[in-house]
């Protein structure tokens, strides 16, 4: 069945074509196209999802450009996470030991900063939010604004059956560094068996099938949105400022829906790495490192298929949270309380029990990235073409700091990163990476962060 | 009306009293109360003559006069004030909840279909103690309508299927593989209203139809074609969130008054936790919940509904923070007995025990905290030490046990507890923002904890935290939690009672804002008769039934008018309930003119950071 109206392409102007939209009865204009056989629908799509078309597959790029990211909690413990060496071939300290077989496919940064200016220090909340948002956060209320996978998702996502997808290794819903806005939280999935069902349930098309049959039951979803539209807009008439903005970003969201929609009704480009997994056991709660390190590699391995599936190119993997309470067996402080309780040991020179701790998110860390490494696709891996953005909340979490909070990117972005390399970043502003990982993106930004984060220099040493 | 009309008429209301003989009531009577109860009866009238004015200041004021001779003749208590007049709450737009998602989709179609899909919902933000509350302010992300749409089509689906559809869908089409334009009415018609809350308009009807009788022919089927017109609707906003109504209240000038289907939807969600049924919609057609008499019929139709137990549940486990159970975990090496199932049924002991003392027994709101009844399973069983049946049986504690009130239960104990050892100060801070809705502040970023490092070999947690204490920057906030959660330690992190801790014997007294007290059941007292015990729970209902925080500025007369009657009323649930849901509070919005920012409380609500564990956990525990 054809379109009739093609949004990638339009005749009208756009203002033109928001006040035919407006001037057409709705009804007529359904019953005109039912019996004319052809679909249409009164939404103009936004311009910021008309950035990658459906043409993306086509152009010539065989495996598009992915980005990830990935959170640990409660920072390091320094004298034995940061190398002695800069540069490639840096040492790997007893901390992050378990990075030895990923090293190749890593960049460590260190030394970078977190400014707070006139905001408060808030514990284990300014570093994360800073380093996602760019924005030092005022209260610990405040949630961050716009993330920084939500702004490379407008970029490079539309092309996907999901935006993006979030995964959690807690086990809690609430877990996510991922916001629209500050009350729009992206929810990860916290169950792999949900995760599952949410994949490979019903609506999942297998890009490698023999033959391709539109459903006709999505031509038909896309029609009725426009019904949906109108609905809310008698919701609105006596709305506050921001309530109605809160509807507004459901008809975005709808919008967005519709833009899917499309997507499923043409032939998926074959994609070879794909393969339907096995439905994973239902896990139960819990905090125990071996649990939580057992979800993590489920949730790794089904977000891996979902990326080599296309189902999505932006992906968040959320390990532990920043008040990580990840406990270890037998021990009677979880990790958070451990960071505090602990004293460093004078002979050691640092706390063993929270260095434990930082060691198994070390070796999730490891897990992580050579999983995407060793994820055949075409003549390269899943790694190829990915930037993976790896941040936690604080430096030293003892004392609250966040001077020199550590962070890691994995993957070459389609070869335009070199990695191997422990990048110093001699106090500049740790939002130099997330504004590179942007404009690697492809986001078109000439500056990223606020106040003393601000910055507009990309960090060169990684760039190819 | 009019102050130079008041200042006449006060004189002559002297005169009224002293000619009575009651000239000694003039606490009572009050120009300001008379004014207040003269304004009511004037709604009433709706008149606007200055000499209905008189007349009805001068009866009302007959009438107020008449009431005082009765009540000292009686010898009782005085009547309580009425409500006051600036009385309204802010208009809310409010995401379902994940439960309220289920229990529409229930309502409507029945629990099976409902169970079988998990509410597309994300997690709320917890604002001024409330998860509930946090709906008014969430918004709704691309990736998270996707999902809602999912549930939709997996909804849809299941309605029509043959295991559904005989009991489902009023009428059977001409042919399955046809459209049936008037099948479809009826069936879209019915659950529209339902789903959405208010009748269809025509034009949506007939939208929907046509979409129904589009889709069958794509399909060729008319139940694909059903399902997806009803996918439409559950992706809808109207479905998705609850949007309060408004229009201008005839009866309050400056107030603005939901209409009867906001009304219908906030009562029906307050009190079931629920979308309106059918009695309460067509109450709703008729306009009868403008009328008092109609509210009240409602109302009370609605408390005496089995539903209200699904409804007071939902608040209760809101109140206490109960979410924290779908994550919550004991470590197995430490506490091998606690398993999933002693959790699950250690959430649903205390929300037992809430229902059957406020609502089956309509006891003492207080009382919860001293009471030693409650229900046992065998998983609990175990972890209480006793022996039980199969099941879910009543049990009443002996006089002498160290189990008594809600602190004592195993919820409060383990979800307020680390997962390898109990937290005082978790407990403690629970205690305050829970039961007395007092913040507990976060602490400074620059604490020093090596006082903290010297305590890692004490024997008991009160040596430990006794560094806090000493240490003027961590007092502040600890001496405000520590000493109500040490009561506690005779309760492990699991909430076992213990005598000891590492073989030292527990020292639990302690001493809750001025009241002091060395047994478990002194602390019980001290909390049953704390003054912000009742005055909290009426404020987190507010908020829970209007569908947001309540402002400090705006709603505080009414919180404490509440709290007045709830005090008169005998501390009985059911009586509050009733007094917020016919209220004019309840019913009646603020408009922007009347108060600027509208008063939705974003300035006083405290959101609590929603990627963190639910409670503030920068606090040393």
């Amino acid at each position: 069945m054809p379109f009739l109206i093609d949004w990638q392409n339009p005749i009208l102007a756009p203002n033109y074509r928001d006040d035919l939209v407006k001037k057409l009865n709705r009804r007529k204009f359904l019953k005109g196209a039912l019996n004319g056989g052809a679909i249409t629908v009164g939404l103009p799509l936004l311009d910021v999802f008309l950035n990658d078309n459906g043409t993306a597959y086509a152009d010539g790029t065989p495996i598009p450009l992915r980005f990830g990211t990935w959170s640990w909690g409660l920072g390091m413990s320094e004298s034995i996470f940061v190398p002695k060496r800069t540069g490639p071939n840096f040492d790997l300290p007893e901390e992050i030991a378990a990075l030895a077989p990923v090293q190749d496919h890593i960049n460590l940064y260190t030394n970078f900063h977190v400014f707070k200016d006139d905001a408060p220090n808030l514990c284990h909340h300014s570093g994360w939010v800073v380093l996602r948002s760019g924005i030092a956060p005022m209260s610990s209320q405040n949630q961050p604004g716009e993330t920084i996978d939500v702004a490379v998702a407008r970029q490079i996502g539309n092309a996907t059956r999901f935006r993006s997808l979030s995964a959690t290794a807690t086990g809690d819903v609430r877990n996510s560094f991922s916001y629209e806005g500050g009350n729009s939280v992206n929810t990860p999935e916290w169950s792999p068996l949900r995760f599952y069902q949410r994949l490979f349930g019903e609506d999942y098309q297998d890009p490698n099938a023999d033959s391709f049959t539109p459903d006709p039951k999505v031509m038909v979803r896309k029609s009725a949105l426009s019904a949906v539209q109108d609905d809310a807009k008698k919701l609105e008439q006596s709305l506050g400022a921001e309530d109605r903005a809160r509807l507004d970003q459901y008809f975005t969201g709808l919008r967005d829906l519709e833009r899917r929609f499309d997507l499923q009704m043409t032939k998926p480009d074959p994609r070879e790495a794909c393969v339907m997994l096995e439905e994973p056991e239902n896990l139960p709660t819990g905090l125990d490192a071996d649990l939580v390190a057992k979800r993590h590699r489920m949730m790794t391995d089904l977000m891996l298929m979902a990326i080599a599936c296309d189902q999505t190119r932006v992906f968040n993997m959320f390990y532990a949270s920043a008040f990580s309470a990840t406990i270890r067996p037998g021990y009677d402080k979880p990790h958070h309380t451990a960071t505090h309780e602990e004293a460093v040991d004078s002979e050691l020179g640092y706390q063993p029990n929270v260095s434990w701790f930082t060691r198994r998110a070390m070796d999730e860390w490891a897990y992580y990235v050579n999983a995407l490494a060793n994820f055949k696709e075409g003549d390269g891996t899943l790694l190829d073409n990915s930037l993976i953005y790896a941040t936690t909340d604080q430096s030293f979490a003892k004392l609250h700091a966040i001077d020199g909070i550590p962070m890691f990117s994995a993957g070459t972005a389609g070869g335009k990163v070199k990695t191997g390399l422990h990048i110093d970043g001699g106090g500049s502003p740790g939002c130099r990476l997330g504004y590179t990982a942007q404009r690697l993106m492809g986001v078109d930004i000439d500056s990223w962060g606020d106040k003393s984060n601000t910055t507009s220099s990309e960090i060169g040493e990684i760039l190819v | 009306m009019k102050k130079d009309l008041r200042d006449q008429l006060n004189p002559l209301l002297r005169g009224i009293m002293v000619s009575r003989g009651i000239g000694h009531l003039k606490f009572l009577l009050s120009p300001d109360s008379l004014f207040k109860m003269w304004n009511v009866n004037r709604r009433r009238e709706s008149s606007l003559s200055i000499l209905s004015d008189i007349y009805l200041f001068l009866r009302t004021a007959l009438c107020i006069t008449c009431t005082a001779v009765l009540v000292i003749a009686c010898g009782s208590e005085v009547s309580e004030p009425a409500e006051p007049l600036e009385s309204a709450s802010a208009p809310r737009t409010r995401l379902l909840t994940g439960e309220q998602y289920s229990n529409s989709i229930a309502a409507v179609f029945g629990e099976d279909i409902a169970n079988s899909v998990l509410p597309p919902i994300p997690p709320m933000t917890r604002t001024e103690g409330l998860l509930s509350s946090g709906a008014a302010f969430v918004g709704v992300t691309s990736d998270q309508i996707s999902q809602i749409q999912q549930s939709a089509a997996s909804v849809s689906a299941k309605v029509v299927d043959e295991n559904h559809r005989d009991f489902l869908i009023p009428c059977s089409p001409e042919s399955v593989e046809a459209a049936d334009g008037n099948c479809a009415s009826l069936f879209l018609q019915s659950t529209g209203r339902l789903l959405t809350r208010q009748p269809l308009d025509e034009l949506r009807l007939a939208e929907l139809v046509d979409i129904a009788n589009y889709a069958a022919e794509q399909t060729e089927d008319f139940y694909a074609g059903l399902a997806l017109a009803l996918e439409s609707v559950l992706i809808s906003p109207e479905f998705i969130f609850i949007v309060d109504q408004q229009e201008s209240d005839p009866e309050r000038p400056g107030f603005n008054r939901l209409d009867n289907y906001s009304i219908a939807a906030r009562l029906s969600f307050f009190l079931w936790n629920g979308p309106p049924d059918d009695a309460l919609l067509l109450a709703a057609e008729r306009g009868d919940l403008h009328s008092e008499e109609g509210l009240l019929r409602e109302v009370d139709r609605m408390l005496s509904s089995a539903r209200l137990e699904t409804g007071m549940r939902a608040f209760f486990d809101d109140m206490l923070g109960f979410d924290e159970f779908n994550s919550l975990a004991k470590d197995p090496s430490v506490y091998p007995m606690v398993t999933g199932s002693t959790l699950r049924d250690a959430r649903e002991q205390t929300l037992r025990t809430i229902v059957d003392h406020l609502v089956t027994q309509n006891a003492d709101y207080r009382d919860l905290f001293v009471t030693r009844k409650t229900f046992m399973s065998p998983a609990l069983g175990v972890v209480y030490g006793i022996p039980t049946g199969n099941g879910w049986i009543p049990y009443e504690f002996p006089a002498e046990s160290p189990r008594i009130g809600l602190l004592t239960q195993v919820s409060f104990l383990a979800a307020n507890s680390h997962a390898v050892r109990s937290s005082p100060t978790l407990r403690g801070q629970a205690l305050r923002e829970r039961f007395l809705c007092q913040l507990v502040p976060d602490p400074p970023p620059n604490v020093d904890f090596s006082l903290l490092e010297e305590a890692e070999d004490a024997t008991t947690a009160r040596e430990r935290l006794n560094v806090h204490n000493t240490n003027p920057s961590c007092a502040g906030c600890h001496l405000i939690t520590d000493p109500m959660g040490l009561a506690l330690e005779n309760f492990d992190g699991a909430g076992r009672f213990r005598e000891t801790e590492n073989g030292v014997e527990l020292d639990i007294s302690g001493e809750l804002d001025g009241v002091s007290y060395n047994s478990i059941e002194g602390l019980a007292t001290a909390v049953r008769d704390h003054p912000k015990l009742p005055n909290c729970l009426v404020n987190r209902l507010f908020g829970y039934g209007t569908g947001g925080p309540a402002s400090l500025q705006y709603d505080r007369d009414t919180i404490n008018w509440l709290e007045s009657r709830f005090v008169a009323n005998e501390y009985k649930l059911t009586a509050l309930l009733r007094d917020l849901a016919v209220s004019k509070a309840f019913s009646t919005v603020r408009t922007v003119d009347s108060q600027g920012k509208m008063g939705v409380g974003e300035a006083d609500a405290v959101p609590y950071r929603l990627a963190e564990p639910d409670f503030s956990s920068q606090l040393q525990r």
